[in-house]
């Protein structure tokens, strides 16, 4: 099953491979990674999907805000609560006996065409992991020459940010060991 | 710009109150060894790097503050995983500051260039690059606060030459670490207090599993009062042993693969677990599947990650373990469990019988015999420092540890070569204190060259080496599961007295039971570090034991003895 971490993280050196080991160590298997920049200099924000049970996602979450360079990390589920996007580059085999009914596939996806060739076009698709997974399922029968994806970048519906809360007032607590 | 990063090291190091630092130098830490002559700081040369991590943490375990640790780039840095592996899986609270080549020059495969901060990464709680002189401070103040806050652990420090040299401002103002803070627990959730206070009040058969945690959240007192309160009886995890004394009529002693058999089927047949700074290492639950089945759990660990990871638990509670307790004391009820107690009490009788320490002289020696021996001689009021190993076992069923950071030992990583150095690291954090090792005649040989820093810094410290000829822990595993190949097991000692004699320190040897009392006073009389070999029986083995893999009350017990048993002379 999927699950969708939203982790937000100091825009550092090495942040990535930290994040990355602690995923390779603790043998949680990443479906994809994004990273970019937030609306806070300093904070990137990466989209993790990991494919696990809940307890082991949930296990993740706790990992992850071990790390001194993790300021929150958000998890949310696969459902329509949660905007949940990726994009897809497809270069598609279409010689011009095929081009129409491949133009018209692009239609209904309501993808993008975004470089023509002699026999293949490039198609741009932005949506759900299931939208493109269902483009790249139509697809398949025409000859995939090349497909590239960004992976999912994903947001909670609504107003909340889970940064602001994050960076706002720190934890409170004592967890001050004696040490 | 006042200072070089340099001494921007060591600045920082003296407001975070280190009074002394365990390392060896090299080319690229240099500039920094060159600063140290002009700071109040002891700095110990060890005789390797792994052994500096040891120290700093037996010093850390020792006295509870951070421990510190300085090498070089390159195999100066390599020879730190090992002892940063062992304090991460430990919790300590360590700083290893290591030199690292010029910034120009990283990525080049320059001399003695290696990549610490990507190879100790897994291994550290957190590590730094620091390429500016004005970068030292904030980074160390904040790796100090790191170390500290929250499940303590080791964090690294990677210093590049060129940034020891230059200069920079000192500002400690505005160096203040603040994101060490960003997962600090969430304040205390009543709720889930009063759904452990309910489990507290309905158990019957409740149990403390008492860890490692008690001694870092500094809540003895508070465990005790819970234990008394509630009179529910405790079982400690091997990092426990201290933690709560051994001798408290509520103690059942220790847990797990080596525990003793009634403190397991205690924990099996208990009705509710209480597990306070502990993290079910797969060495204390035995198989999972049939852990404690009857038992509810509450789960109590500063470490969210902890919880929920490998038992499932029915409450979880992320928060410093003195916190959660003095919430929670006022509102647990004073009850009386005998019937319980009873109960166990009567299943350690049945096995207390064929206890080897119960045994008389038989001419043979026994490490059993030498660790209650030497508990006694001591009245149980040295600081232990153990290496790993049967005596590891052996030390943790019969010495008796009353006093907290009373036993050092390398429990989460099982580190050969731990105990010397770890306990001269001990001696420095507690001078008072009469600090022993307790270690095998391999791990010994692991790290002996440390004997010379004893001696070179005037050290006391006292050694026992368990010589039984072999790598016997493991040995005993091939008698067990291995139809008895010894592959590669049998090892060889150099005469350990002519070695003790070799650096300078009191050396002997004891063969039967009968002189080894006269062999520790004059050990502990001896002016400086000394050293006692005792030959013991060879292919002896500890029990009782879970198997690994095996569940907990499937003990291999210990075989009855062909003597009929002296019970009742040793109350303890
Ligand atoms: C660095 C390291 N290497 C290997 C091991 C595996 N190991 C665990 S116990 C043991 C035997 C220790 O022998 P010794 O020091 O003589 O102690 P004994 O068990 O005989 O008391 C070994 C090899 C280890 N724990 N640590
Ligand atoms: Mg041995």
């Amino acid at each position: 099953m999927s699950h969708v971490l939203v982790v937000y993280t100091d825009d550092e050196p090495g942040v990535l491979t930290r994040v990355a080991s602690l995923f390779r160590r603790r043998s949680f298997n990443i479906h994809s990674l994004t990273v970019g920049p937030t609306e806070r200099p300093g904070v990137s924000r990466m989209t993790v999907v990991v494919d696990t049970d809940e307890a082991t996602a949930r296990r993740a979450v706790e990992h992850l805000r071990k790390l001194v360079n993790v300021l929150e990390v958000q998890q949310l589920g696969v459902g329509r609560s949660n905007v949940i996007r990726d994009l897809a580059l497809i270069r598609v085999s279409a010689g011009p006996l095929k081009r129409s009914e491949v133009l018209q596939l692009v239609e209904v996806f309501r993808a993008n065409v975004v470089d023509i060739a002699d026999d293949s076009l490039v198609i741009e698709c932005t949506g759900s992991l299931g939208k493109i997974e269902a483009l790249v399922d139509t697809l398949r029968p025409f000859g995939i020459i090349e497909l590239g994806r960004t992976g999912a970048v994903a947001m909670a519906r609504g107003t909340r940010t889970a940064l602001k809360a994050a960076v706002a007032p720190l934890r409170t607590g004592t967890g001050a060991m004696s040490v | 710009m006042s200072h070089t990063g340099a001494q921007l090291i060591w600045e920082s190091l003296i407001r975070e109150g280190v009074e002394i630092v365990f390392g060896y130098p090299g080319g690229a830490i240099l500039p920094t060894y060159d600063a140290m002559t002009e700071y109040p700081v002891r700095h110990v040369l060890v005789r390797h790097e792994q052994s500096a991590v040891h120290m700093a943490d037996g010093y850390a375990r020792a006295s509870g503050r951070v421990g510190v640790v300085v090498a070089t780039s390159g195999p100066g840095a390599t020879n730190l995983v090992t002892g940063l592996a062992t304090a991460m899986l430990d919790s300590t609270p360590l700083v290893a500051i290591t030199g690292q080549v010029g910034s120009g020059l990283l990525g080049t495969d320059a001399f003695q260039e290696v990549d610490i901060t990507g190879i100790t990464l897994p291994v550290t709680k957190h590590n730094y690059l620091v390429t500016r002189a004005e970068d030292v401070m904030p980074a160390i103040r904040e790796a100090f606060a790191v170390a500290r806050s929250g499940r303590p652990g080791p964090v690294l420090v990677d210093i590049t030459k060129d940034a020891q040299q230059s200069r920079a401002t000192l500002d400690w103002e505005g160096a203040e670490p603040k994101r060490h803070l960003r997962h600090l627990p969430l304040p205390l959730d009543r709720s889930e207090l009063d759904r452990a206070l309910e489990l507290i009040r309905s158990a019957k058969r409740p149990i403390i599993l008492a860890g490692h945690g008690i001694q870092l959240s500094n809540a003895r007192a508070e465990v005790l009062a819970l234990a008394e309160r509630a009179d529910i009886p405790f079982a400690l995890t091997l990092l426990g042993l201290g933690a709560v004394p051994a001798t408290h009529p509520l103690s059942l002693g220790m847990m797990g693969m080596h525990g003793e058999s009634w403190v397991n089927r205690a924990i099996q047949e208990a009705d509710l677990l209480i597990a306070l700074g502990m993290r079910f290492d797969d060495r204390v639950t035995g198989k999972l599947k049939e852990y404690a089945p009857h038992a509810k759990k509450i789960h109590i660990d500063i470490d969210a990650s902890e919880l929920n990871k490998l038992v499932p638990v029915d409450v979880a509670i992320a928060a410093d373990l003195g916190d959660v307790l003095r919430a929670l004391l006022p509102a647990v009820p004073v009850a009386d469990r005998s019937d319980w107690l009873g109960a166990i009490r009567e299943w350690k009788g049945d096995s207390a019988v064929r206890d080897i320490k119960n045994l008389p002289d038989d001419g043979h020696l026994y490490a059993a015999h030498v660790m209650h021996d030497l508990w006694r001689l001591t009245k149980g009021e040295a600081v232990v420092v153990t290496d790993v190993g049967q005596h590891q076992m052996w030390e943790a069923q019969y010495y008796k540890h009353d006093g907290e950071r009373s036993l050092i030992t390398s429990g989460g990583a099982g580190t050969m070569g731990f105990a010397l150095p770890a306990a001269i690291g001990a001696k420095f954090a507690r001078p008072e204190a009469e600090v022993w090792v307790v270690a095998g005649d391999g791990g010994f040989q692991m790290t002996f060259a440390e004997l010379m820093t004893a001696v070179q810094e005037d050290i006391k410290v006292n050694i026992a080496v368990i010589n039984n000829g072999y790598l016997g822990m493991v040995r005993q595993w091939q008698a067990l599961f291995y139809e008895g190949r010894y592959a590669a097991t049998p090892i060889l000692s150099p005469d350990f007295v002519k070695l003790a004699d070799a650096f300078g320190i009191h050396g002997q040897r004891v063969e039967c039971r009968g002189d080894l009392a006269a062999a520790v006073e004059s050990a502990r009389a001896a002016k400086g570090t000394a050293l006692i070999e005792f030959k013991v029986e060879q292919e002896d083995s500890v029990y009782p034991m879970v198997p690994a893999g095996a569940a907990l009350h499937d003990m291999i017990r210990r075989p009855a003895p062909s003597v009929l048993a002296e019970t009742g002379s040793d109350p303890v």
